[in-house]
């Protein structure tokens, strides 16, 4: 399944660079180039040759771990954003983390709560959080948190190994914003996930044999409510991707998503081909692993 | 009809809903007429001012009038992000149909194919979309439709496909009915109800990817009043007047939670089940 997304996904992404209007050689050499030097190079590069082989020479590479030279700094593309994936990653795992911790209890409070205030509270909170793209609460962050409140630095990044807390101060904006949309989504799939089980005949069943509420929640309804959750949140992260591409941008974080900013900027031809390739395998291999997980922790589907 | 509105006042996401898309639809039809200020028009002295009678909104960094500008921008955002749903969901839809329809190997082979489309996030795949074409409005629209075609595909699909095993199906082939009539009578209408919630709710996310297109640089050129290029040009001055950032927000804001609301309130009036 994996193999085959990637393989799709390679085949658009090398179609969309091959129609691309940006000439590789010319990149590489300039305008002035004289005819004959873009000739020997593109020949050397094997740009003549036709565009299928053109496919089968590059996808060989990446499957044998090079991913090629980038047009704008002549360096191999493949470490720098494996770099840059790392950062994208580290800014991801805290999103998710601070959105489990607080999307689950806010959709079980608006379960058990449902119809009554604190069921609206969390359902307007979530309404809040899908209105405003990332751009736009990012910079309203920076504006009140960074310039008029002056806790937190504006933009910026600091590795945690150099620094930590001062890492850490730079990651704080920057992880709320991605995962407030995160949040909104992801407690309203609990809120409803939970209600739907709460009707269930086993729910009842359980009450009516005299476990209490609290028990009937913990032992009978969150399980079953919880587990449809693995699969909300794998397919967030592909959600998540597309806001680190912006987050990154407006906080200046060196992470895979800004690389693709600047090379798709710049036309850089095989940063595009090996950041977009990098980003689906990411969201294929957690998908593969949410559906693992699904089928260990739900005994009643088998995976083959 | 009467019925089907009544159901979705009552609900209150349904009525807030309602009200929001069509304050949104009136400022869309009739907010050229109502600017009180041409929106590019620069007023060197009148930079960087508050609300007013004068101006409602305030002014921006080069003095010309916010709400002027929010009342003509939302064509270019709202309209913009209306046709690119619709675009979508019209190409989803007929992929989604054609793999239920076929079924089998060649239904399991789309479906691959649309979840391998799916893992390229739905921004980055506009971006490249955008790259491709040139930055333009009317390319942005055309990389927003091809981002959310593979996503209605998929929903259009498995709708199609619970519908196909529904008794009221199966009651109507036992029946005699022709193909044509359950597909017509039976199987559309059904279809239809939920491919619709979803694109109502799809319409606020295609206001933020348009929005995001252009502030990346990528959508809207200056000096369009596009609401997010309005945010991305704020952006450097927002340390003199932060109204001219926070208006074109709450302008995004409201038409985001309008459509969702609505999209909420037509899922429970259509499904009086829940």
């Amino acid at each position: 399944m994996i193999v085959y997304t990637l393989f799709v996904v390679s085949l658009i992404v090398f179609a969309i660079t091959q129609i691309l209007p940006a000439d590789a050689a010319v990149m590489m050499l300039g305008e002035n180039a004289t005819p004959e030097a873009l000739d020997a190079l593109r020949q050397t590069m094997g740009l003549d040759a036709p565009i299928w082989q053109q496919y089968f020479s590059w996808a060989w590479h990446v499957v044998q771990g090079d991913l090629g030279t980038s047009l704008r700094t002549g360096q191999p593309v493949g470490p720098a954003m494996f770099e840059a994936l790392g950062r994208s990653l580290l800014l991801a795992f805290f999103s998710i983390g601070l959105m489990l911790v607080l999307a689950i209890p806010l959709g079980i409070i608006a379960a058990i709560r449902r119809g009554k205030i604190a069921d609206m509270v969390v359902s307007l909170v979530s309404y809040a959080g899908v209105a405003l793209p990332e751009f736009v609460t990012a910079t309203i962050a920076v504006l009140v948190f960074a310039d008029w409140m002056k806790w937190l630095p504006p933009t910026g990044y600091v590795p945690l190994t150099e620094n930590f807390v001062d890492g850490i101060a730079h990651l704080v904006l920057p992880v709320c914003v991605i995962s407030i949309i995160l949040i909104a989504h992801v407690s309203r799939m609990v809120r409803s996930e939970l209600v739907d089980v709460l009707h269930t005949d086993y729910i009842r069943a359980a009450r009516l044999k005299g476990i209490s509420r609290g028990q009937v929640l913990r032992r009978h309804a969150l399980r079953n409510a919880l587990l449809p959750t693995i699969t909300i949140v794998a397919l967030d992260v592909g959600y998540l991707l597309g806001g680190v591409i912006v987050v990154e941008e407006i906080f200046a974080i060196p992470g895979i998503g800004r690389q693709l900013i600047v090379a798709i900027q710049a036309r850089d031809l095989p940063a595009i081909q090996a950041g977009v390739l990098i980003m689906a395998a990411t969201y294929s291999i957690v998908n593969f692993i949410a559906d693992i997980l699904y089928a260990w922790l739900d005994k009643r589907i088998q995976y083959d | 009809m009467t019925d089907f509105l009544k159901r979705l006042l009552k609900t209150p996401q349904g009525a807030i809903g309602i009200f929001l898309v069509v304050l949104v639809l009136l400022v869309v039809l009739f907010g050229p007429l109502l600017a009180p200020y041409d929106p590019e028009k620069l007023s060197p002295l009148a930079r960087y001012k508050g609300p007013s009678l004068m101006y409602w909104l305030g002014t921006d960094q080069y003095g010309r009038d916010i709400f002027s500008r929010l009342l003509i921008g939302a064509r270019a955002t709202v309209v913009m992000a209306v046709l690119a749903t619709i675009a979508g969901t019209l190409i989803g839809a007929l992929i989604g149909t054609a793999s239920a329809f076929l079924g089998g190997r060649a239904d399991e082979l789309i479906m691959r194919t649309i979840d391998a489309v799916m893992s390229i996030p739905s921004l980055l795949f506009a971006l490249l979309v955008v790259n491709l074409l040139g930055s333009s409005t009317v390319n942005a629209l055309v990389a927003v439709a091809i981002a959310f075609a593979p996503g209605m595909a998929r929903i259009t699909r498995s709708v199609a496909l619970s519908v196909r095993k529904q008794d009221y199906v199966n009651a109507a082939i036992a029946r005699g009915e022709s193909s044509g009539y359950i597909i017509r009578r039976e199987m559309l209408p059904n279809v239809i109800a939920p491919i619709i919630v979803e694109m109502t709710i799809r319409v606020s996310f295609a206001v933020m990817l348009f929005a995001t297109l252009s502030f990346l640089g990528l959508g809207a050129q200056p000096p369009a009043a596009e609401w997010g290029l309005m945010v991305s040009e704020a952006r450097r001055y927002m340390h003199l007047s932060a109204g001219i950032l926070i208006w074109p927000s709450v302008a995004i804001a409201i038409v985001a939670v309008g459509f969702n609301l609505l999209g909420d309130g037509l899922r429970d009036a259509l499904n009086p089940r829940t």
